[in-house]
């Protein structure tokens, strides 16, 4: 089922354009400069940004905040990221509605990394809801206009709703089920974790061809090597393939910084290109953090 | 059964260095069955804390050390302490934080110290050398739905509707890829059984409520239906 779009992000999908995310990441700071630099560099070339929420469990800025002033200072529409992690249901219904008096038109629902991988591994856990319960939460203060409890709302707030998706799950199946709950519940689209070659977007999609919904494929390019390992070792599901750890590793020795940038965008461009071209992604999400600079010049070289 | 493990003795010397005379009570129930609160872990532990306060120039402790069957039972308790009770400064309990709070709230005046740390409700490996958390006594079992594992206590986040993003080849991440993902394990034991519609399905939010602190059970009039 196709719904009403409600943000420019959904319409473009739903009007068919191969379309562009970006990601960014408001920091232990008081500051916004960043973020709003960060989203004017990317602002011609995505649709929409992700603003992350506390990601791998480090305690950040709310994301609320950066997510709204993205968009009144830099013009470009937010995908507000929510964990369940760390508000229980209470503080997520005052969240979406702030979000919603705020103008925000995406939500990424997120159950988030756990506690004990982040900065304050003793903090206590929430995960009151998880990303299925909380997108059942949206759905019925959006379309019915209550919370949980069936309390009525005022002036109930639209979003275009999106959850995650881990593409290189060993075994898929539970994975590909588990979205499956959340497809059945109403959500607009999926954005995947990253992947690293055309061929990794390729069965993903074909395995989740049969949830009808559009998917984003992510990808991350490697700021540096030390980036590169720290991915590899600690996040679940990456698969970098030796070919492009050695491309980047051989760059770092000859070129230093300069060179594996430009190793990537080479790498990461023709990705682009091939999986614009062999698959049905809806989109690339992109997730440069620090270095969002390189998002238009690894477009360009997949020439989309 | 309830999963205990000895303080450290460090800690129980400090807690117990004030009194004179002492009851090592070990209990007979789960502590006992694992090999930490027995009779023979209230023997073992009268002579280390006698010893202990001698070497730390405490004076002379005199401890007695008993067992009895269940720490957690009043009728049990009362019939083999009152006899007895008076003759000692403070209690020892070899018992989890039950059978503590039991002989607590039956002899208030005396101080009840415990020397076990309770962890959890858990069931041990084949071998029994590790124990494993099997039970968060949440008050709504869905063991039926799930294979048999519970996902509320065996998933590090307890989710209803997993896996998360968490797991790779089956292992979590919390914890350095040594524990199985308890949803990998679900959807292992639900195929096997031709039951993955359970696997998809849909788990609302839960209420909370039933196992908000402190729980109560009994005293109210049942129905037909078990329910109150």
């Amino acid at each position: 089922m196709r719904r009403e779009a409600h943000s420019k992000l959904m319409k473009q999908i739903n009007e068919g354009n191969f379309v562009f995310t970006g990601e960014l990441e408001p920091v232990k700071t008081t500051k916004l400069d960043e973020v709003i630099e960060g989203a004017r560099i990317l602002k011609d070339h995505v649709v929409a940004i992700n603003i992350t929420d506390n990601p791998t469990a480090f305690g950040y800025m709310n994301a609320l905040v950066p997510s709204y002033m993205i968009q009144r200072e830099a013009g470009v529409e937010a995908v507000y990221q929510m964990t369940t992690r760390d508000r229980n249901r209470l503080g997520l219904i005052s969240d979406v509605l702030a979000a919603g008096a705020l103008g925000i038109k995406n939500i990424l629902a997120l159950t988030g990394d756990h506690t004990t991988v982040g900065d304050t591994p003793q903090a206590k856990p929430v995960f009151d809801l998880d990303s299925a319960t909380f997108v059942y939460m949206l759905r019925k203060m959006m379309d019915e206009g209550v919370d949980l409890n069936n309390n009525q709302i005022e002036d109930p707030p639209k979003f275009s709703i999106g959850i995650a998706a881990a593409p290189n799950a060993d075994p898929l199946e539970p994975e590909l089920l588990k979205i499956k709950r959340k497809v059945d519940l109403g959500i607009d689209f999926i954005q995947t974790q990253c992947v690293y070659s055309a061929e990794q977007a390729q069965n993903f999609l074909e395995a989740a061809s049969f949830l009808k919904t559009p998917i984003l494929i992510g990808i991350a390019p490697f700021k540096s090597i030390s980036m590169m390992d720290w991915m590899i070792k600690f996040v679940p599901g990456i698969k970098v393939p030796k070919e492009i750890e050695e491309i980047l590793r051989k760059a770092k020795k000859i070129g230093g910084k300069q060179a594996v940038y430009e190793a990537n965008v080479e790498i990461f461009g023709e990705m682009l290109k091939e999986i614009r071209k062999t698959t049905t992604a809806a989109g690339i999400h992109t997730m440069a953090i620090g270095f969002e600079w390189i998002v238009p010049k690894i477009i360009e070289r997949a020439g989309l | 059964m309830i999963i205990v493990k000895r303080k450290p003795l460090e800690e129980i010397l400090e807690m117990t260095k004030d009194f004179k005379k002492l009851l090592i009570l070990g209990c007979d129930g789960c502590a006992s069955i694992i090999q930490v609160g027995g009779e023979r872990q209230a023997r073992i532990l009268k002579l280390l804390l006698e010893m202990g306060q001698k070497i730390k120039g405490n004076g002379k402790l005199k401890a007695q050390a008993i067992s009895i069957l269940r720490q957690c039972d009043r009728q049990i308790a009362t019939s083999s302490l009152d006899p007895i009770i008076a003759e000692y400064d403070a209690v020892v309990s070899l018992s989890c934080g039950v059978g503590v709070q039991t002989i607590a709230d039956l002899y208030k005046g005396k101080l009840i110290i415990p020397a076990i740390n309770t962890h959890f409700l858990g069931m041990h490996d084949t071998k029994a050398e590790k124990f494993y958390e099997m039970c968060l006594a949440c008050g709504d079992c869905l063991l039926f739905e799930t294979g048999g594992v519970c996902p509320l206590t065996r998933c590090a986040k307890s989710l209803l509707n997993g896996p998360c993003g968490g797991q790779a080849s089956g292992k979590c991440e919390v914890g350095g890829w040594q524990n199985d993902c308890a949803w990998v394990l679900i959807y292992n034991r639900l195929k096997a059984r031709n039951q993955l519609d359970l696997f998809g399905k849909f788990r609302m939010p839960r209420d909370y409520r039933v196992s908000g602190h402190p729980r109560e059970l009994g005293g109210e009039k049942e129905n037909e239906e078990g329910k109150t």
